[in-house]
């Protein structure tokens, strides 16, 4: 064994005999029921709209001026908009962005959290300037700032990638840079905590050098927090999103997304509620079904738990 | 008790000191330091098991872990198996952690929840051998036969433990890497009576097979009587008596050390009820703040006046047995704590029985 130390001590394949940790895992995850409910919901939502344009293959930016404002019908289950376009085409096209970049925006917000987070607890004289720096960030005006990141950074990204994938680099990377902080508080705290902790005191007695105390010691003892911030953060990730479509700042007016769905329609939500009731069901669904998720693999993966 | 003539010094701590800073104001200026082990010298030879005695709080544990640098200490020298490493860099003493391990007091904190059982024990291996895993198995199940635990349990979680077994594998995971030096800190403290002389008795079963060496920090002063070669009576932050086992029970020469014995509760009823039992007054007085003189003047029964001015000197009372307090100044006047110190090994050699 070269590098032995890297895994976490969950997937170490270290100790093969009776069976993988991971089956363990899978069954406490099977017995924790919302979990379950809630991966079945998402997994649904996932597949609908990753593989539902192609059994619905109505163009989302198809415009039927004539068939505009319509209620559910054979021809447009969801119904159409104020300019004739297919909701449920569009709901689809539209919740592909939204959980793409919710996901995205979560990990990148977790991992810049969690970085920082563990930097600042677990080496004292990191720990000041790094809280400070997330002080910074907390103090910031976020809107503001997206605003202005927005205004800087779309012309060269779409320049540079495309007017849609630079949009949407440019929507992960602002909402990511700007929602890591509570998650980097959350860990610092526990990290400090685990730090005292005798297991690291005889990890040390041990001689495990910095990286792999923090990788195998520090890090899965605070998963529990930073799955949580995570499950919250695509809920907190997908509404982002929308407030920037809603202020124009987000993908083109003609491109959808459930924000946009949303904001779209509440002009409109006296005559027709249905159009506001979709997208806001579609993003709590997406939200509620991924923090039942988060909670029953943050019990799965505590050995403590799992098991009874 | 081990034959010392030829025995070779292990563990030699001299002047150690480990002072923890306060920091205070609007500066965070350094206005003082916790003084929790001050100026400690104690000599540990191959294959014995020094106790290292104390009440809560006078600096045991952390002498224990200072001497495996586990603190940087602030002053000193320590040599293990002929080698400095009071001002070792990390990498260095990286290199020298297989011949010093440590056993911990609390033995559900001093595992990592997450890990297995195997992965536990497996750590020290991971860290310094390069083991196939296959050889890693093998080696850890090897360890847990040698601590009594059963092989089926490799891939179980800490919790699933009794407290008993935890501190088995806490031997173990000491064990790993065949140290030759042990620091036992209070490994009985968390145990019910029963499972402590079980756990004893693995440790000595251990020392025979594997001729290891002990530092036996304890409050529970029968076992110390027990397990120990020798015994240190310590007393904020510094050692006021060094003596062999037996000496020390039969005849204390430190104030303190009469107090501490005469605390240890008597099986027999009669007896104890006859015994006159030293009751101390007042409150271990601060180590951020130590008294001047002796630390122990405060509440010495046999308190003098040199006792509030100036700190005694080490004095060898009977061969072997070293105290630091002003009662054996008269008769001793001549001997200097360093020379004390110099004599200590070969006076004890001939303590050796």
């Amino acid at each position: 064994m070269t590098e032995p130390t890297a895994a976490a001590p969950l997937s170490d394949p270290a100790n093969r005999p009776p069976r993988n940790q991971w089956w363990d895992v899978l069954d406490q995850f099977r017995t924790h029921r919302g979990a379950l409910i809630g991966a079945i919901v998402f997994i649904v939502m996932v597949a609908t709209v990753l593989l539902g344009p192609w059994v619905w293959s109505i163009d989302p930016t198809y415009i039927d001026i004539r068939a505009r404002n319509q209620g559910p019908t054979f021809a447009h289950p969801l119904g159409t908009d104020q300019l004739g376009r297919d909701m449920l085409a569009r709901m689809m096209a539209g919740g592909k962005v939204s959980i793409a970049v919710g996901f995205t925006a979560m990990l990148l917000s977790l991992f810049l959290g969690t970085l920082i987070g563990l930097l600042a607890g677990y080496f004292k004289n990191l720990d000041g300037p790094l809280m400070r720096f997330t002080d910074l960030f907390l103090a910031l005006p976020l809107l503001p700032l997206l605003l202005v990141m927005v205004m800087l950074f779309r012309e060269a990204l779409s320049a540079r990638f495309g007017p849609e994938t630079g949009v949407f680099i440019l929507i992960v990377v602002a909402i990511g840079i700007t929602s890591w902080m509570q998650t980097a508080r959350i860990v610092r705290g526990d990290v400090l905590a685990l730090k005292e902790r005798e297991f690291v005191l005889a990890a040390r007695s041990i001689g495990t050098p910095s990286r792999r105390m923090i990788l195998r010691h520090i890090l899965p003892n605070v998963m529990s927090p930073v799955m949580v911030s995570a499950t919250l953060g695509i809920a907190n990730a997908i509404i982002t999103e929308s407030a920037l479509s809603f202020l124009g700042l987000g993908f083109p007016p003609d491109f959808p997304t459930w924000g946009r769905l949303l904001f779209d329609a509440v002009d409109y939500l006296q005559q027709y509620p249905s159009r506001v009731i979709w997208p806001g069901l579609a993003i709590s669904l997406t939200v509620l079904s991924v923090n039942y998720m988060g909670d029953g693999l943050r019990d799965a993966l505590d050995p403590r738990i799992r098991g009874r | 008790m081990l034959d010392m003539s030829d025995a070779r010094k292990l563990v030699e701590i001299r002047g150690l000191k480990m002072h923890f800073p306060i920091f205070s104001g609007l500066l965070r200026r350094q206005s003082g330091a916790v003084k929790a082990v001050d100026d400690v010298s104690f000599t540990i030879y191959e294959g014995e098991t020094l106790g290292l005695v104390g009440e809560s709080g006078c600096g045991k544990s952390t002498c224990g872990r200072a001497v495996l640098r586990l603190y940087d200490v602030t002053e000193g020298s320590i040599r293990i198996d002929g080698v400095e490493i009071a001002q070792a860099d990390p990498a260095q003493l990286r290199g020298l952690r297989p011949t010093m391990q440590m056993v911990f007091q609390d033995p559900q904190a001093s595992l990592n929840p997450r890990m297995t059982l195997a992965s536990i024990i497996g750590e020290p291996l991971d860290e310094h051998t390069k083991l196939g895993k296959a050889e890693k198995l093998n080696r850890v199940y090897e360890l847990m036969d040698a601590v009594g635990l059963n092989r089926a349990f490799a891939h179980r979680y800490p919790h699933e433990f009794s407290g008993g077994q935890r501190q088995r594998i806490g031997i173990a995971r000491a064990l790993a890497l065949q140290p030759k030096f042990i620091v036992c800190d209070e490994p009985i403290a968390a145990l019910d009576v029963s499972i402590q002389a079980q756990v004893v008795n693995l440790l000595e079963k251990l020392q025979d097979e594997f001729g290891l060496t002990y530092l036996f920090i304890s409050h529970d002063l029968s076992m110390v009587r027990h397990i120990a070669d020798r015994v240190a009576v310590m007393y904020l932050g510094k050692i006021v008596e060094t003596a062999p086992r037996e000496a020390l029970y039969a005849a204390p020469a430190h104030p303190y050390t009469r107090a501490l014995l005469s605390a240890v509760p008597e099986p027999d009823p009669r007896r104890e009820a006859r015994k006159d039992r030293i009751i101390l007054k007042g409150d271990v007085p601060s180590p951020a703040n130590p008294p001047k003189g002796c630390n122990f003047c405060t509440r010495c029964p046999e308190v003098m006046e040199i006792c509030r001015e100036a700190e005694p000197d080490t004095f060898e009372v009977t061969p072997g047995q070293f105290v630091a307090c002003h009662l054996y100044a008269q008769t001793n006047s001549e001997q200097t704590a360093g020379q004390a110190a110099a004599t200590e090994a070969h006076k004890s050699i001939q303590q050796g029985d």
